[in-house]
């Protein structure tokens, strides 16, 4: 076979990018490999003519945003042939030789009001002269670097991929440590790359089911510090919090609708665990369900009218159907001898579920994507005990719990697309230091 | 098979009770007229059965923490994804119906529980679901169901960590748990 300087670089890329791991506050953030077909592109390290310190920040967290996402991948720094940063700068014909199919650089300069961010996305995957897709200005300071350098990954991912990106947002998840006899749980909020997490709840009780207000401003959640579960909504910008349901009982699985005005809920005062929907300004409670079976973990589909949820009324649990006001209930799953804690896309298509099933004899739980639109279920990881689902909001990932050597770790994987790498790892792993990490939940879009 | 062993048990021991019975104790010897002696006469007593508990009478506060009775064991143990009381604890089940059914001033929380596997809020409710179980049973049995609060922790408070059947099968459990 000729030597090929392309497909050397083409072979040596994935094993670059693969586990790049870095630790935030406990948080160990690793980036796993893309999917076999990840759009190539090459960040070129923006360039500082601002007279405030260099900092790295904006073009790594760029280029760690893009792999991060497995639906891109990134050309390592040490093959960049070339350091344009005007599109007259650009030969096609370099980057061709290299496999890519995109350059993004940019330039930093002061501003009236702190720094201005210039990106310049550039194809150069015709064999013809490059093409500038975009060419932006981003006023920020240089405390926003990070926000702003998300905010260019988004453009970036927009303008190949046609959907809006999602790095822009955060995730909530829940922390455990310590022995069994003395453990201590905290609500954390962090960016969804990991970075700058905070806890919003600390308690010494059980946290469970973070679920964000579709304006991103609060968080449902269920604590056990009463030695019972109840269900809380909090403000995350000043902390305080309100208590919604504390009924005789469990209180659980809390879910805003798309319009905030209401809440789904888990509740078991009748005698027996139902779905119900509250209304948030009157605190009125509707109840959904009428089943001897357990029915839990209410999802709303994204026009406000239908609730998902979890029901055991088959025998195992599996996903059902309802309206919003209550009536006749549909059965939505069908494979796997048991399917829960359903997540639903943006656009209502997909639905990710907690899938169990058996294969050669062994039970085996991982996340499955049903597709409604042809009913094709697939699954997208087989990590040991996969539960807890989370959509990115704009669907392209999937944020779950697993546990690996005993722990409970965060993965994000991507919807689409087997992983390039042959250990079958995309996307990205959070793994909480100091013990476990759990209950996932991904905000919407932050605008 | 066990009941008949019981009823076999229950004659021997009527038998030996009757057969203490049936021995007089020794008759004292006549003490001689003494002018100096306090006494005139004297007087016999059986043994009493102090610190003897019957450990089948579940009736009895005391057997709350006699390990030979079914009272000390307050914990029972469930098939993947279910709520039935097994065969083998029906008796302990049996034994604190009868506890508090006989004493009304007492309080029971029975606390349920579930392994991992599953989602948390599906094992609130199927921790709370063999709580309601047992205490279903109990009720039937002769408690009363204001003496018994249910609460399920789910999957949320195990006794052991690993992911396999050996320490999943300690979890899917319902503690039973007296307040004093």
């Amino acid at each position: 076979m000729k030597f090929s300087f392309k497909r050397l670089v083409a072979a040596l890329v994935p094993l670059l990018l693969a586990a790049d791991v870095f630790a935030q506050g406990g948080l160990e953030i690793r980036i796993e490999s893309g999917v076999e077909g990840a759009v190539p592109i090459a960040v070129v390290p923006f360039r500082w003519q601002s007279s405030t310190e260099e900092t790295r920040t904006l073009t790594d967290v760029i280029r760690n945003d893009l792999a991060r996402s497995a639906q891109f991948s990134v050309l390592a720094e040490e093959n960049l042939a070339e350091r344009p940063y005007q599109l007259s700068e650009v030969n096609s014909g370099t980057w061709r030789r290299l496999g890519v199919d995109f350059v993004a650089t940019g330039t930093v300069t002061d501003s009236e009001t702190g720094l201005s961010v210039e990106l310049q996305l550039i194809d150069v995957k015709s064999s013809g002269t490059p093409i500038r897709l975009e060419h932006l200005s981003f006023p920020t300071r240089s405390t926003s670097l990070r926000y702003t350098a998300h905010h260019i990954a988004d453009v970036i991912y927009e303008a190949v991929h046609n959907i809006p990106g999602a790095f822009r947002t955060r995730i909530a998840y829940v922390t455990a440590t310590g022995p069994l006899n003395d453990r201590r749980y905290q609500l954390m909020v962090a960016d969804s790359d990991g970075y700058n997490p905070q806890p919003v709840v600390r308690s010494r009780e059980p946290l469970l089911s973070p679920s964000w207000s579709h304006d991103s401003r609060r968080l449902a959640y269920v604590s056990f510090e009463e030695s019972k579960p109840v269900i809380f909504i909090q403000e995350l910008a000043t902390g305080s919090r309100t208590r919604v349901a504390d009924f005789k009982g469990i209180n659980g699985a809390p879910a805003f609708s798309p319009d905030d005005s209401k809440l789904a809920m888990a509740l078991s005062k009748s005698g027996n665990l139902e779905i119900y929907v509250m209304d948030l300004a009157t605190r009125e409670l509707t109840q959904i369900t009428r089943n001897l079976a357990i029915e839990t973990e209410p999802a709303w589909m994204p026009d406000g009218q239908t609730l998902l949820f979890t029901s055991d009324r088959s025998g195992r649990p599996q996903i059902y159907k309802t309206s919003a006001t209550g009536g006749d209930v549909r059965r939505v799953t069908f494979e796997g001898s048991e399917n829960a804690r359903a997540t639903i896309s943006w656009d209502g298509r997909l639905i990710a579920t907690s899938h169990r099933r058996e294969i050669g004899g062994q039970a085996e739980y991982v996340i499955a994507v049903l597709d409604t639109d042809n009913d094709a279920v697939r699954v997208i990881t087989r990590n040991p005990l996969s539960e807890s689902p989370s959509f990115a909001p704009n669907g392209s990932m999937v944020l779950f719990a697993s546990k690996q050597a005993g722990k409970s770790v965060l993965s994000a994987v991507p919807t689409y697309g087997r992983a390039a790498s042959s250990d079958g790892r995309a996307g990205q792993e959070l793994v909480y230091a100091d013990g476990d990490i759990q209950e996932p939940a991904w905000s919407p879009l932050r605008r | 098979m066990h009941n008949k062993m019981r009823l076999f048990a229950l004659v021997i021991v009527t038998a030996l009770i009757g057969a203490c019975a049936t021995t007089p104790p020794a008759e004292p010897e006549p003490v001689m007229e003494d002018t100096n002696s306090m006494t005139s006469g004297s007087e016999t007593q059986g043994l009493t059965d102090e610190g003897l508990l019957d450990p089948t009478n579940y009736a009895d506060r005391e057997n709350l923490n006699n390990p030979d009775s079914l009272l000390s064991k307050r914990t029972l143990y469930f098939d993947y994804d279910s709520s039935r009381v097994r065969p083998e604890f029906m008796e302990i089940v049996r034994a604190h119906a009868t506890y508090i059914s006989s004493n009304p001033n007492v309080r029971v929380r029975l606390e349920g529980h579930a392994d991992e596997r599953g989602t948390r809020e599906y094992n609130l409710g199927l921790g709370e679901r063999r709580s309601r179980s047992v205490m279903d049973m109990m009720v039937a049995r002769g408690a009363s169901r204001g003496q018994a609060d249910t609460i399920s922790y789910g999957e949320e408070r195990p006794v052991r960590t690993c992911s396999s059947e050996s320490c999943w099968s300690e979890n899917r459990r319902v503690e039973i748990v007296y307040s004093n």
